[in-house]
């Protein structure tokens, strides 16, 4: 017999979004899509979670915060895996969490274009507008930024230079 | 006996992970040597994007390796502590990054090639391979679009950069016709559900690979060329046990380091 009171699967998922990423600290791990399940295999908590990008070095990060957190809230018997099986997008990314990052001066990602198109869109640019003035004068700096997920643009309206978390 | 060289398809999984794995570490050290070497700050961020992108790839193929192994290595493991014969990875990619044209070159032809393948894995059978193929291709549309204006860039401009951009293919022609090589492998993890057949995009390819040079005004070099072999089965050019050298030291200097 457990001693120990257990704690719903509610109440885990609320410790979840205290854990924030460390690279956009206004972005909990649920806002961002990256806790994907809470589960119990008997008394242990099961906590999946999924890569954002594959080389992020925030990801081991991260992983270590989770835990620390749940051994912060007294549960012992856990594990944090990662779970590959769904690819990350930023489709995941809720509509509140879109405005929380233009509200810290990053533009949101948009809609992902459809893998068939890809290869039609290779030469072509998309309009970012501007987090800070919403104008469409913008140009890209470059694809990769100071994080795998953003890429640098610059906007011609209030000379600002921006960034852009990539659509993926 | 004749089932001692029967492979089976754990057997074959494991291999195919692995060859996988080792094309994107080898590749991702060689991209990560440009780091704090870029010929401007954003080529240098990308660089360093770009490698990251691809030892991140290589980490989590490596660990489905271990899985699927069932040994209990894991990706450091895979990494560190196999020497050159042990590596299956292409000698185009454990080629000097040379200069900056050669480095465009071959990631331009890297990620042309694992568009269509990873367009070909998206429908594997093992649920955690389809969603690392999955993610990759995300990645790395990133790194052929990049890599593709590049080309572009430097065959349509000055007579020096197309002069060095005409140079790099040149030079790397040789190499690629083992992008195509199959063999037993390939054939049962195909079979088995998880594999794709390269015949199935190879004009494909070469379409966009022709397009892109005749477009960045340079001359696509002979295909039927001498074009070298080996490489899946653990022959290499010269540079790779360098590399490794400069790679693993560290880490088989202190084996019993963990990180967390």
């Amino acid at each position: 017999m457990s001693l120990i009171q257990q704690h719903t699967e509610e109440q885990i998922w609320e410790f979840l979004k205290e854990v924030t990423d460390p690279e956009i600290p206004v972005l909990n791990i649920i806002e961002m899509g990256i806790a994907r399940s809470v589960s119990y295999e008997g008394d242990k908590v099961i906590v999946k979670i999924t890569p954002t990008y594959s080389g992020c070095p925030a990801m081991n990060a991260i992983e270590k915060m989770v835990r620390d957190k749940l051994i912060e809230q007294g549960i012992q018997d856990f594990d944090v895996q990662l779970d590959y099986s769904e690819a990350w997008t930023t489709d995941w990314m809720t509509d509140e969490a879109k405005t929380k990052l233009k509200d810290f001066g990053i533009a949101p990602p948009q809609k992902t274009v459809a893998d068939e198109d890809f290869l039609k869109t290779l030469s072509s640019t998309k309009v970012v507008p501007c987090p800070f003035c919403d104008s469409f004068e913008t140009h890209l700096e470059s694809e990769f930024g100071s994080t795998a997920c953003k890429s640098q643009y610059f906007c011609d309206s209030c000379h600002q230079p921006f960034e852009h978390f990539k659509c993926i | 006996m004749t089932t001692t060289n029967k492979l089976t398809n754990q057997e074959a999984f494991l291999a195919y992970l692995l060859r996988l794995a080792d094309d994107r570490l080898i590749l991702g050290q060689r991209v990560s040597e440009w780091c704090g070497h870029g010929p401007e700050l954003e080529e240098d961020l990308a660089l360093a994007n770009i490698a990251l992108d691809l030892i991140g790839h290589a980490t989590a193929l490596y660990e489905l390796a271990g899985v699927v192994e069932g040994k209990g290595n894991d990706e450091d493991h895979f990494a560190y502590f196999r020497d050159d014969a042990d590596f299956s990875n292409l000698q185009l990619y454990e080629l000097p990054n040379d200069d900056f044209a050669f480095t465009i070159a071959r990631l331009f032809l890297f990620s042309s090639f694992g568009y269509f393948l990873y367009e070909e894995l998206k429908g594997a059978k093992d649920p955690q391979f389809k969603g690392m193929v999955e993610k990759h291709l995300k990645e790395l549309k990133y790194h052929l679009r990049h890599a593709r204006n590049w080309v572009l860039r430097l065959g349509d401009g000055t007579d020096e950069s197309h002069q060095r951009m005409q140079a790099a293919f040149d030079e790397i022609w040789m190499y690629l016709g083992e992008l195509f090589y199959t063999d037993e492998i390939d054939t049962m993890v195909l079979a088995d559900g998880n594999g794709a057949d390269p015949t199935s995009f190879h004009s494909k390819w070469k379409t966009l690979v022709e397009e892109t040079l005749t477009e960045a005004t340079l001359t696509v070099p002979d295909w039927d060329q001498f074009m070298m072999t080996g490489s899946r089965n653990g022959m290499h050019t010269e540079y790779l046990g360098h590399m490794l050298a400069t790679m693993q030291f560290l880490r088989r200097s202190h084996p019993e380091a963990v990180w967390k």
